[in-house]
């Protein structure tokens, strides 16, 4: 029966038609009537004082409304930028942000000069017409110096350049650990600045209506209802008069949840001159202003048995926060707690987390935040403990593994894995990549002097935030649960409104499986509505950290059972039987033993609404709820890549990556392996190719356009070979976890250990990111010059 | 203000003739003059392609030509692929292969493989990673991309031969 089969169904996406035939609502797409475009003057230098701005030359241009500067919007801005506890609650330095620079700029790219004209080409002339006399100032670039005394600060007023550091266990965990292992090995892992470079850079549209107060704010966001919230606060304004609408977004992956300066700038701006106001960035202004992600440095240490026996770990974070502590920058401290990975640490795990201000944009979530760390550094020290103790890659994971049956398991810090086989992962990978035909190759390989070489990532990941008791601290009192309200018209058509927003990850269509699944409904007949925090639940906690389908889709399924539930005692009603005696099956409700009378679906919508209801029934068919999970989930895998390292030029050759993943039951399979597509991509372009990097003595930026910031194209990337195993969640009655990271959090180590593999035979054991060709080459040739 | 200058340019089969500023690029033309919004902007720089359509036939990206050099030429965009409702085999097969997530970039990638195929219409894989390589996505890899173009180069082919009419269209 068609509608009981929705769930695990792999069927097209319902939202593909609009976007391949060119109707897809993006942000710059809309153009209220009259209204005015912003343009902002940006610092151009990491750090300086604001002498002067003279804008009088801007403001004789024809078409130019207004030039306004940090004094102007006083009135009508009120406040500091938000900054979430996340994963540390105590922070030591926190510089209030306002949206637009008054008298210091401290990273290159901050807002000083909003300007407003008639339309684009007039706002960016008037932009480049502003002068703004600047006293550059000594600018913070590097972690370590940055945490010397003597070192300049990010901010003139600033005593300490540290944002926070906070030991979650310390040395005294590990110590006896550490004495008695009869192996130890360390290794400073570098993480990186990326730019999450979303095909569609970031904007804003704002109109403000002075017949009801009424301020409409569109933007591509993750995140709608804290948007609504955050802006709401900032203007001094209660949330209902603010409403918020994202449509099509392209593309997010952590940059597109916090809020931002031009979010407020373009809503105060409409406010102020009552006229709508967008804004729509460029991509230089994205490199340079979107925060940023990873931009961290790791000391890793492991202690072990020369048997291969773990026994304990130390993991130090060195975080550059940029000039401002982003929004949910300290999640990526979570890279601490997870520090263990899918092992078994019986002499107990170490972790400390320093945030460090620097003269840079802020960095903030991007794909896995924080568990790709966890994972590149486990996996990392993992593969330098092996070759020190000459034993395989494979057996040492093999041996450390937490078993099966070990689950629920409580790590190291009080984190509850909810179900995995990791082992049973990892056979299935070592399988698909041929392992042990590999091994054999590499050797025959490396006896003609060519350098193979196999990488294994073997991934957790906590995902699904999360239940209210963990998250309430995290953001500071909205606990990450998420609502759905589902109302059935009367002829049976439904509409479901959910708290999350999608940019690419296709929930109008998983999430209408979902509902009419439960529903009993023709999935035709289902409509999934978000972005609009005017419609639905009160309020929604939006797309990231890989939890929308775990907590969302369980939102879709608790509220349309509620739905279910209702109709159940309405559809009794109409068969003159008792609630109890009457089944819910397939879509219709009949008396048990007669399903040849029944009653479906949209007949008790339609009698939901008429004349005949049941005794204490209210009219209508719609609910509204919110799941609060009881645990996150946890989602595993093992990914394994073959590479060939030219060592004349330091090219790497992906020549095979094999991902088997589990992400519990799967809604749609076509979907999942989408997304894994793209994470890969992702981790694979930071083992190789993406990093944002600036002068160190000027603090210049200088990969400011797509020519200079490498996004890997469809000749760098290859296909992968995907496996899957299954395990249920146990934490949600669909049995599901996430999948939207997974990719990421897995590849780039995967990929960075198959070139340290390769490279062995010239005594390499550790390779950085990007491992660019110049950076390989480099590499090899000073280790070939040793070696002679 | 800077001169107008007159340009006419027939785009999906209708001309249209307006008064342009010497420096308005081509991109801002089709969207903001045009209102054919299927068109994106996504780096400014002609590395991402989001805005390529065809100009007489060949893929350009439309972020780095000037309006007034589309003067007396046939354009097509992403809002001309479609015939009487009915998707074109490129459109379709981005559909069929799960080959876009969040959509900025895939009216770009249907018009370079639509001068792709035109070009090579039984591309190798290798060929059609190349001829890509001028357009960024962010979402999927290019993976169901390139599976994309590989299923309509079929898809098209298998039409040519039932209609051999339609050959001239299926570019």
């Amino acid at each position: 029966m068609a509608v009981s089969q929705m769930i695990g169904a792999r069927i097209q996406r319902r939202e593909d038609p609009r976007l391949i035939t060119g109707g897809g609502r993006y942000i710059e797409d809309l153009k209220p009537v009259g209204a005015l475009t912003m343009a902002l003057v940006r610092s151009p230098h990491p750090h300086a004082r604001i002498r002067r701005i003279n804008a009088d030359a801007a403001r004789a241009l024809p078409g130019v409304v207004a030039v306004l500067v940090a004094s102007d919007f006083k009135e009508v801005l009120k406040g500091s930028h938000p900054v979430a506890p996340a994963f540390v609650a105590e922070k030591l330095t926190v510089p209030d942000r306002y949206p637009i620079a008054a008298d210091e700029v401290v990273f290159q790219g901050e807002p000083v000069v909003v300007v407003l004209a008639e339309n684009r080409k007039l706002a960016v002339d008037a932009a480049e017409a502003v002068e703004v006399d600047y006293e550059p100032l000594p600018a913070v670039t590097d972690l370590f110096k940055a945490l010397e005394p003597n070192s300049p600060k990010a901010h003139v007023n600033l005593v300490d350049n540290r944002a926070w550091d906070l030991t979650y266990a310390g040395e005294d965990t590990v110590s006896e650990a550490f004495a008695r292992a009869e192996v130890v090995v360390k290794e400073r892992v570098v993480q990186q600045r990326l730019a999450p470079t979303a095909m569609e850079p970031r904007g804003v549209v704002a109109e403000y209506s002075e017949y009801d107060g009424q301020l409409t704010l569109w933007l591509g966001t993750q995140n709608p209802h804290f948007i609504r919230l955050f802006v709401a606060g900032m203007l001094g304004m209660a949330e209902t008069k603010v409403r918020v609408i994202s449509e099509d977004v392209g593309g997010g992956f952590g940059s597109k949840i916090s809020p931002y300066p031009e979010d407020y700038l373009v809503a105060a701006a409409a406010r102020l001159l009552k006229r709508p106001v967008r804004w729509i960035e460029t991509r230089s202004e994205s490199i340079q202003a979107t925060t940023h992600g990873r931009g961290q440095l790791f000391d890793v240490e492991i202690a072990a048995m020369r048997d291969g026996s773990l026994l304990a770990l130390k993991v130090t974070q060195y975080l550059d926060t940029g000039a401002y502590v982003g929004t949910f920058g300290a999640f990526q401290a979570c890279a601490c707690l997870l520090a263990g990975g899918a092992y078994k640490w019986p002499g107990g795990v170490a972790a400390r987390t320093v945030g460090v201000l620097t003269n840079r944009v802020p960095t903030d979530p991007y794909r896995g935040a924080g568990r790709p760390e966890a994972t590149h550094n486990i996996e990392r020290i993992l593969d330098k403990l092996a070759h020190e103790i000459g034993m395989d890659p494979v057996a040492i994971r093999q041996k450390n593994f937490i078993q099966p049956d070990e689950f629920p398991f409580t790590n190291n810090f009080g984190l509850i894995y909810d179900s995995g086989n990791y082992q049973g992962a990892m056979d299935q990978a070592v399988q698909l990549v041929e392992y042990d035909a590999f091994r054999k190759r590499q050797a025959q390989a490396r006896a003609e002097g060519r350098y193979l070489g196999i990488g294994i990532s073997s991934w957790i990941e906590i995902c699904g935030f999360g239940p209210s008791a963990a998250t309430v601290g995290a953001t500071g009192g909205l606990a990450l649960i998420e609502s759905a309200q589902v109302r059935i018209h009367p002829t049976g058509s439904a509409q479901v409104f959910v708290g999350t927003h999608a940019q690419g990850q296709g929930h109008e269509t998983t999430f209408a499986q979902i509902a009419a699944d439960t529903l009993g409904l023709p999935y035709e007949s289902i409509e999934i509505r978000h972005g609009d925090t005017a419609e639905g639940a009160a309020f929604g906690y939006g797309t990231y950290g890989s939890r929308s389908l775990a907590v969302g889709g369980m939102a879709v399924r608790k509220t349309a059972k509620q739905v279910v539930a209702k109709a159940h005692k309405i559809a009794a009603h109409l068969l003159e039987a008792a609630p109890d005696d009457v089944v819910f099956d397939q879509g219709r409700f009949h008396v048990k033993g007669n399903p040849g009378t029944a009653k479906t679906m949209a007949e008790v919508a339609f009698a939901s609404f008429g004349a005949s209801l049941p005794e204490g029934v209210d009219h209508g068919l719609e609910a509204t709820s919110y799941f609060d999970p009881p645990n996150f989930v946890w989602p595993f895998g093992t990914h394994i890549c073959i590479v060939e390292v030219d060592p004349n030029t330091g090219s790497v050759n992906l020549e095979k990556y094999v991902a088997v993943d589990d992400c519990g039951e799967i809604i749609n399979p076509l979907i999942v392996e989408g997304q894994l597509h793209g994470g890969i991509a992702q981790g694979i372009a930071q083992a190789l190719f993406e990093e944002v990097s600036y002068d160190e003595e000027t603090g210049q930026l200088l990969t400011g356009t797509l020519q200079d910031y490498l996004v890997p194209t469809a000749n760098e990337i290859p296909t992968p070979v995907l496996g899957r195993t299954i395990t249920p969640s146990p934490s949600n009655e669909l049995g599901v976890k996430g999948i939207g990271e997974a990719g990421t959090i897995a590849s780039s180590v995967a990929v960075i250990n198959a070139i340290v593999d390769a490279l062995q035979p010239l005594g390499i054991t550790h390779i950085d990111m990007p491992a660019s060709p110049d950076r390989l080459w480099q590499q090899i040739r000073a280790a070939q010059g040793a070696q002679a | 203000m800077a001169d107008r200058l007159p340009v006419s340019v027939a785009v999906n089969g209708t001309t249209y003739t307006r008064e342009v500023e010497p420096r308005d690029l081509l991109v801002y033309f089709l969207r903001e003059d045009l209102r054919l919004t299927g068109t994106h902007v996504g780096c400014d720089t002609s590395q991402c392609g989001a805005c390529t359509v065809l100009l007489d036939g060949r893929p350009v990206k439309s972020c780095t030509l000037f309006a007034v050099q589309a003067d007396g030429k046939t354009l097509t965009t992403i809002e001309g692929m479609a015939k009487n409702g009915e998707l074109h085999p490129i459109q379709k097969a981005f559909w069929d292969e799960h080959g876009l997530q969040c959509g900025y970039c895939t009216p770009g990638f249907i018009m370079t493989a639509s001068a792709l195929l035109a070009k090579l219409p039984n591309p190798t894989e290798a060929q059609i990673r190349k001829g890509l390589e001028g357009n960024l996505c962010r979402c999927t890899g290019y993976v169901n991309i390139v599976r994309a173009v590989q299923s309509a180069s079929a898809a098209m082919a298998a039409r040519s031969a039932a209609t051999p009419e339609l050959v001239e269209r299926g570019a």
